[in-house]
């Protein structure tokens, strides 16, 4: 059984939200302009609005996770839902069978929407796949496959800062193989029209299949950040080394960090984004981490209202001006 | 007990016949094809006009999960599935629970199938003891009772080159031919679907066509080396076909097979994360699956088999890369090779299910020869038919091909002369 729109509700509205690929570029601008407007939410004295009261929404997070949990757990409770947070130790549920077990119990207990994060590719859809009708299921990631809540914060960081999107060069810098971040990126900076996306690092951490994503391949910096708009950086995990991808971090450091030095061949006014947690000295450098054209403490920011865009979409109850409106 | 098969049309390719005859069978045996031999007193008469009459398919590997997986699937419910498929005799890797490393372990299979009477299933002895790769099983005493026709370490790779080396020399000097699952354990990793454009765009660790490749190159060489009798099973790459097929045209005894599932399916079948997909070696481009086609039209490629591997549910409800890799096969067997008959032959097609297989197994069956055991299947070929996993017979319903309109039903099948399965009862 394939499921292709399993995204969808039969009106094409949002029922899960497991993928960037195969939104219509018109869906992403609505979460992005969802987003905008719940982003003065948290600047109020009462940081809250009634979208989802009533609404029970559970943090399933099968992988250990600070700050997706933490801004998911906070845009559920900015649309007044009652959160849930489930941290499963892996071991535990290695069987299908017990994970499904799980889910079907949670559903007993009426909750009306999973966040997901798995450490499988897939788990997210085989997760959708099974959940009752009236439950949605957001992917928090999965395996190396998607997040897409993270590569919308990071679509909403750069339209805050370079409006249009289809006069960019976004270049993505660090181990492609193995993140989901970089995946969605990818899908979700082609669906909004960018005009060259760029993947630099060793052929180690870049899949060989990598053009097909529709990017350019550099495994040169130096060559690769020349006049980009946008440098993504990416966490270096630590047991890449182990799995003999790349020699050490201080090589690596060397080749593909971002240092002040190097960020001067992007565009002056370059921004510069990683979706943390950052590693100091590995990937990039402290004075770039901190600097001018860093942009890393505005996506965390961002995070908790494109994560309240994405929820309230996806529970059908995305107007924040319908409903203040009714109240008044 | 004499039996008349009348009006159908018989393709027998160890033999060159395809034509419209009537088969006699007595005591369990061909009599005669075409004529009616003296003294012939017809018992029972099975009607076949507008149906094919081939020799009973024989599969060369089928998992029936007993002994050890008995909630996948038993010998009798897997054996009924394979009469009902037209498959007479299924050969069976030693993967079992326990090994087939002990002839304790034959003779209880054996006995089972015996009983359940659907089908012949002859084994493969594990190569190594316990598959583990590092030990010689006791192969000469396997083969000795009869009870293995050829030697295999199943799923599991033997990475270390020098007891591939001693096994291969063993097995050639019992006269055992190996049967060679080419995978590289480190290239292979904990990959699950073929590395290219889908597991990309999918984040599924890859298993790299190099994974398949770079064994067959080690093993060809050792098979050289050691003289030994190989087959290699399940190949999956057009790099993997070429590399066969000149070691076939350099005269090395050599012989390959390919399943149905690869020669009908691509990575791009997974879709989004399609669990009934995930199999091994993993579905790969549509350059490899025609290059499959291809070698299986020119006879690089010498057999079509199943690769039964029957699951249940839970096995497959999980996300992709953690449920078990296989697909339920046997009942898709004839269906989907009879779709081949626009790339090769007919006659073909029957001879890379039936006397091909056997000649690889060194049995005597696969043949409709005047005096040969009569395993026979009886097919409408114009008959279509919907694949529904609710209508399976086998214990596992994991199917790739749901909902696929597929041509061609066994109505009847014979074992030594009986028959085993009829579809009107």
């Amino acid at each position: 059984m394939k499921h292709h729109d399993i995204q969808l509700d039969k009106d094409g509205k949002l029922r899960h939200f497991l993928t960037i690929e195969g939104l219509k570029k018109q869906m992403l601008l609505d979460i992005l302009d969802h987003a905008e407007n719940f982003s003065s939410v948290g600047n109020r004295q009462v940081k809250k609005v009634p979208l989802l009261r009533g609404k029970t929404i559970a943090n399933l997070f099968f992988e250990a996770s600070t700050r997706t949990r933490t801004t998911f757990e906070l845009a559920a409770k900015r649309l007044s839902a009652d959160v849930l947070n489930i941290n499963i130790n892996t071991s535990a549920t290695s069987k299908g069978e017990s994970l499904l077990d799980m889910l079907h119990n949670l559903e007993a207990m009426q909750v009306d929407m999973f966040v997901v994060r798995h450490h499988s590719s897939g788990a997210a859809h085989f997760i959708a796949q099974h959940v009752a009708p009236h439950v949605s299921v957001i992917n928090a990631g999965d395996g190396s496959h998607a997040h897409p809540t993270q590569a919308m914060l990071d679509m909403f960081t750069i339209r805050r800062h370079k409006q249009d999107f289809t006069k960019l060069t976004v270049a993505i810098v660090g181990d492609i193989m193995h993140s989901r971040v970089a995946r969605s990126q990818i899908h979700a900076l082609n669906t909004l029209g960018v005009p060259e996306i760029r993947v630099i690092g060793p052929q180690t951490i870049i899949p060989n299949e990598a053009a097909h994503l529709g990017v350019h391949v550099y495994h040169d910096m130096h060559q690769g950040l020349q006049n980009v708009d946008v440098v993504i950086m990416l966490r270096l995990q630590r047991e890449r080394m182990a799995g003999a991808l790349l020699p050490s971090e201080h090589e690596y450091f060397h080749m593909f960090g971002l240092t002040e030095e190097k960020l001067k061949l992007a565009k002056a006014d370059a921004i510069v984004m990683h979706p943390g947690p950052i590693n100091r000295g590995v990937e990039i450098e402290s004075t770039v981490a901190d600097g001018p054209q860093s942009v890393i403490l505005e996506q965390v920011t961002h995070g908790i209202s494109v994560r309240m865009a994405a929820m309230s979409m996806a529970l059908g109850r995305s107007s924040l001006a319908d409903q203040e409106r009714s109240q008044s | 007990m004499h039996i008349k098969i009348s009006n159908g049309f018989i393709i027998d390719p160890a033999n060159n016949i395809a034509a419209k005859h009537d088969i006699y069978i007595s005591e369990g045996r061909i009599a005669a094809i075409g004529k009616q031999p003296e003294g012939f007193t017809i018992d029972q008469t099975i009607d076949a006009s507008g149906c094919h009459v081939i020799p009973g398919i024989v599969d060369l590997r089928a998992r029936l999960r007993e002994p050890g997986l008995e909630n996948k699937g038993t010998i009798a419910s897997e054996t009924y599935a394979a009469a009902a498929s037209g498959i007479t005799t299924l050969c069976i890797p030693p993967d079992t629970t326990p090994v087939i490393d002990s002839t304790s372990v034959v003779e209880l299979i054996h006995q089972r199938a015996n009983e359940a009477g659907f089908a012949k299933v002859v084994t493969l002895g594990a190569l190594t003891a316990g598959l583990n790769g590092e030990q010689l099983s006791e192969m000469a005493l396997l083969k000795k009772y009869g009870l293995c026709v050829g030697v295999s370490n199943a799923l599991k790779p033997i990475s270390n080159n020098l007891i591939m080396r001693r096994a291969m020399e063993y097995a050639a000097s019992c006269g055992l031919t190996v049967f060679l699952h080419a995978e590289d354990e480190g290239l292979a990793g904990n990959g699950c679907a073929h590395e290219g454009a889908i597991s990309t765009r999918l984040g599924l660790p890859g298993i790299p066509e190099t994974a398949e490749t770079n064994a067959i190159a080690r093993d060809l060489l050792l098979i050289e080396q050691t003289g030994v009798r190989a087959h290699f099973c399940h190949v999956s790459s057009a790099r993997a076909v070429q590399m066969i097929a000149r070691a076939q045209y350099d005269g090395l005894p050599v012989t390959a097979d390919v399943t149905a599932h690869h020669l009908h399916l691509t990575e791009m079948d997974i879709g989004f994360f399609d669990s009934n997909c995930h199999v091994k070696p993993p579905l790969r481009t549509q350059r490899d699956r025609e290059a499959l086609v291809d070698a299986l039209a020119t006879g690089n490629l010498n057999a079509i088999c199943s690769d039964h591997e029957p699951h249940d549910t839970d096995a497959k409800l999980a996300p992709f890369g953690e449920t078990d890799a296989g697909i339920s096969a046997l009942e898709t067997l004839l269906p989907l090779s009879l779709r081949l008959a626009e790339d090769l032959s007919l006659s073909d097609v029957i001879n890379r299910l039936t006397w091909q297989p056997a000649k690889i197994l060194g049995i005597d069956a696969g043949t409709l020869t005047i005096g040969e055991h009569a395993d026979i299947c009886i097919y409408n070929p114009e008959t279509n038919w919907i694949m529904k996993s609710e209508n399976m017979l086998s214990a596992g319903r994991n199917t790739p091909f749901e909902g696929w309109e597929l041509k061609g039903k066994v109505e009847h099948t014979l074992l030594n002369g009986k028959v085993v399965y009829s579809i009107h009862e």
